[in-house]
């Protein structure tokens, strides 16, 4: 192990090089671009024995990435908001191919207008896809979640393709301390590549032809059984990983302060540090909070979150995306499993990258939890504007 | 190196209960590829209609291992599986078979990118000149004055000249071939085999259904093409484009078999067929194209 200072991009591609990936393809998209430069410079210092295929586009780098795979590689790629929307098909194809794949999402809204910032609009647009979808708070994370990737996608009970997010600027170009595991280390508890079928001359296998329309759904209703079994494995991962490099982080959901506390904060990504710190704010003003961060929107923790968070008082989720017409999709997520149960809120705040501070936080827990001990509190949606616009109402009168 | 049909083993590359039409060029065309290049290679096929001729799972209608994926993705997907292989030490052939609208419509960035990055893939475009799988719309392919179910009254705009564009790209190996002389096609496929770095054919595949000619024609016009001199056979290796054989022997205008033998054959030319003053003009456009072809076949062989 060695400590070393760095970027969320860069713990990305200490990540891939620990895994031993075998064959990279992507094209570049700000905030992400970071990851393959350095993976190239890797491949070119001789640091990494892997393949680049500088493609021309996002569209092309998750289709190289899939036949990398598809021919019996480790293949890895990464994108970012607009990169991603363009891969969309290719993540359908690439997960009901069932091809372990593992790519880098640096989380950044989507235009018009243009904004690089960070937004989780991007990946929360790929929920229904199939991937195995994980969201890291930190840098450290953003590596150990990286590596565990592999293995996730590489189970033989899931084989199914991952997508690791990590928030737009805020990770993705700002250092930290990181803890790099040896090379050793990793392939000790990292398995060899392990896949369902490989498409060469030797395998003679066809993939993706037609079926019939009964054998399609019974494809459709796999995926399904393995996200559900994913739920399991993504746990015992993070607990193997702990056990091997001292770091677990909750599995699905890292329950910070949930147990004692009354009402719950539920979000995902890099705020939920300042999230933390409201927290204790708020502890101190003796609102007795707690904290749900979600780490794996697919699968999605709904037993964990019915557990820990069913008997609350109230839970309030803050959204960092919108699904315009209707509420913010980790709230919608969020209602699915806990609606009846207890008193809850929806908050869209801090898209295209607006900043939300602790004492934001704050006065967002305080309003809610003044309106419940005032009744029953079933909020969908609540605007947390920017600062300057924070009076601001947008009403139409027809 | 010449081949004879003969000379190759009599296996069944298209199995029984493949979805293919009767007398459909791409099924021709796919047995040809695997006499070439034999087991060692991979197919990578977009959305076409040899997606559907492959048939239905657990089997499939092509003797092929085959990886299926999305209209826009063929070259690309090509260029991964080719980079895995390399990277496990494997010399294995990876084939993109994908249509005219998978190459040069929705296809087209992919294949250039490969191109341009001078991935070690065959690529075949297997052109039937309109989206046929989708039930024949026109294409940037389809010839001027074809009929096709989004041109009713014929396509007005010309033929995109994809094999210059390729050559264009500077690759090492570009060829046209046609399913009606398949030992040319075999022995370009092997050609093409032989070299590393990007390898582009493209074969000219008459489809009974969309160009409305009866399913026994199919090799027929597939040679007719080439006789009256619409569809030249070369082959641009090392650098260098040299005219076909079969090309060769028309090669002159007063050897070239009329268009009218080409045209009349195929319903979607009716309109065409009948007006003398177009077809003037496409028999002037042939002769450009044979203008053109032959002045890069001098310039290029000329050069030292």
């Amino acid at each position: 192990m060695v400590m070393k200072t760095l970027t969320g991009n860069f713990a990305v591609a200490e990540a891939v090089r620990l895994a031993r990936a075998k064959v990279i393809a992507a094209y570049p998209i700000t905030p992400q671009t970071t990851i393959v430069e350095r993976l190239s410079e890797m491949i070119e210092k001789g640091e990494l024995e892997a393949k680049m295929v500088r493609v021309e586009s996002e569209h092309s780098a998750l289709a190289a990435t899939l036949g990398a795979a598809a021919a019996g590689s480790r293949a890895f790629t990464a994108t970012a908001s607009h990169g991603l929307l363009y891969m969309h098909e290719v993540l359908w194809w690439t997960a009901s191919s069932r091809l372990p794949v593992v790519m880098a999402v640096a989380a950044r809204a989507i235009g018009a207008p243009w904004n690089i910032h960070v937004d989780h609009n991007d990946i929360m647009d790929q929920r229904d896809t199939g991937w195995i979808i994980g969201i890291a708070q930190e840098n450290q994370e953003v590596l150990d979640m990286t590596i565990q990737a592999f293995r996730i996608s590489e189970d033989p009970y899931i084989y199914l393709p991952v997508m690791i997010a990590l928030d737009g600027f805020i990770l993705t170009h700002t250092v930290a301390p990181v803890e790099v595991p040896d090379q050793k280390e990793i392939d000790e508890w990292l398995p060899p590549r392990r896949q369902a079928y490989i498409v060469s001359p030797e395998t003679n296998v066809v993939m993706g032809n037609l079926t019939s329309d009964d054998d399609y759904y019974m494809m459709r209703y796999s995926i399904q059984v393995a996200q559900e079994v994913a739920k399991k494995i993504i746990e015992e991962v993070d607990l193997s990983y702990g056990k091997s490099f001292g770091r677990s982080y909750g599995g699905l959901v890292e329950c910070y302060k949930c147990d004692d506390a009354d009402y719950v904060m539920l979000l995902m990504g890099s705020w939920a540090g300042d999230a933390k710190e409201a927290l204790n704010v708020l502890r101190e003003k003796g609102i007795n909070v707690g904290l749900a961060r979600i780490r794996f929107i697919r699968p999605w923790p709904s037993e964990v979150l019915k557990e820990k968070l069913k008997n609350k008082k109230g839970i309030i989720v803050f959204d960092r995306s919108i699904s315009f017409g209707n509420v913010g999709q980790l709230f919608m997520e969020t209602a699915s499993t806990l609606y009846g149960m207890t008193n809850m809120r929806g908050v869209i705040a801090g898209l295209g990258g607006v900043d939300v501070k602790p004492e934001d936080f704050v006065g967002e827990v305080t309003a809610f939890v003044d309106d419940i001990e005032r009744g029953e509190v079933y909020d969908t949606i609540k605007w947390l504007l920017p600062p300057k616009y924070r009076n601001h109402k947008l009403e139409v009168t027809l | 190196m010449p081949v004879r049909l003969s000379d190759f083993p009599r296996i069944r590359y298209g199995m029984p209960g493949n979805a293919a039409c009767p007398g459909c060029p791409e099924a021709m065309g796919l047995r040809y590829v695997k006499m070439a290049l034999g087991d060692n290679a991979v197919l990578v096929i977009p959305a076409g209609c040899s997606s559907v001729i492959q048939g239905y799972e657990p089997k499939s209608g092509i003797n092929f291992p085959i990886m299926n994926i999305v209209f826009a993705s063929a070259a690309s997907l090509a260029s991964g599986m080719k980079a895995a292989f390399e990277s496990q030490g494997k010399d294995v052939n990876v084939v993109v078979w994908a249509g005219d609208g998978g190459t040069g419509d929705i296809g087209f960035q992919a294949l250039s990118g490969a191109a341009e990055r001078n991935d070690d893939i065959i690529y075949i475009c297997v052109d039937n000149e309109a989206y046929m799988n989708t039930g024949i719309q026109r294409s940037s392919l389809t010839p001027a004055g074809a009929w096709t179910t989004t041109t009713w009254t014929g396509k007005k705009e010309y033929k995109k000249n994809l094999p210059m564009i390729m050559i264009a790209h500077d690759i090492p190996y570009v060829a046209t071939a046609s399913v009606g002389y398949p030992q040319d096609f075999i022995d370009k496929l092997r050609n093409a085999s032989a070299i590393r770095g990007f390898k582009y054919i493209h074969l000219l595949a008459p489809c009974p259904v969309g160009w409305k000619f009866d399913p026994r024609y199919t090799a027929k016009i597939g040679q007719l093409a080439v006789q009256t001199g619409l569809w030249p056979l070369f082959e641009y290796m090392n650098g260098k484009l040299k005219i076909s054989p079969f090309s060769r022997l028309y090669r002159r205008p007063e050897k070239k078999v009329p268009i009218m033998e080409y045209i009349k054959l195929q319903g979607r030319f009716a309109s065409l067929a009948k007006d003398p003053e177009k077809i003037k003009v496409l028999e002037k456009e042939i002769e450009r194209q044979w203008e053109w072809i032959e002045i890069l076949e001098k310039a290029t062989n000329n050069k030292k």
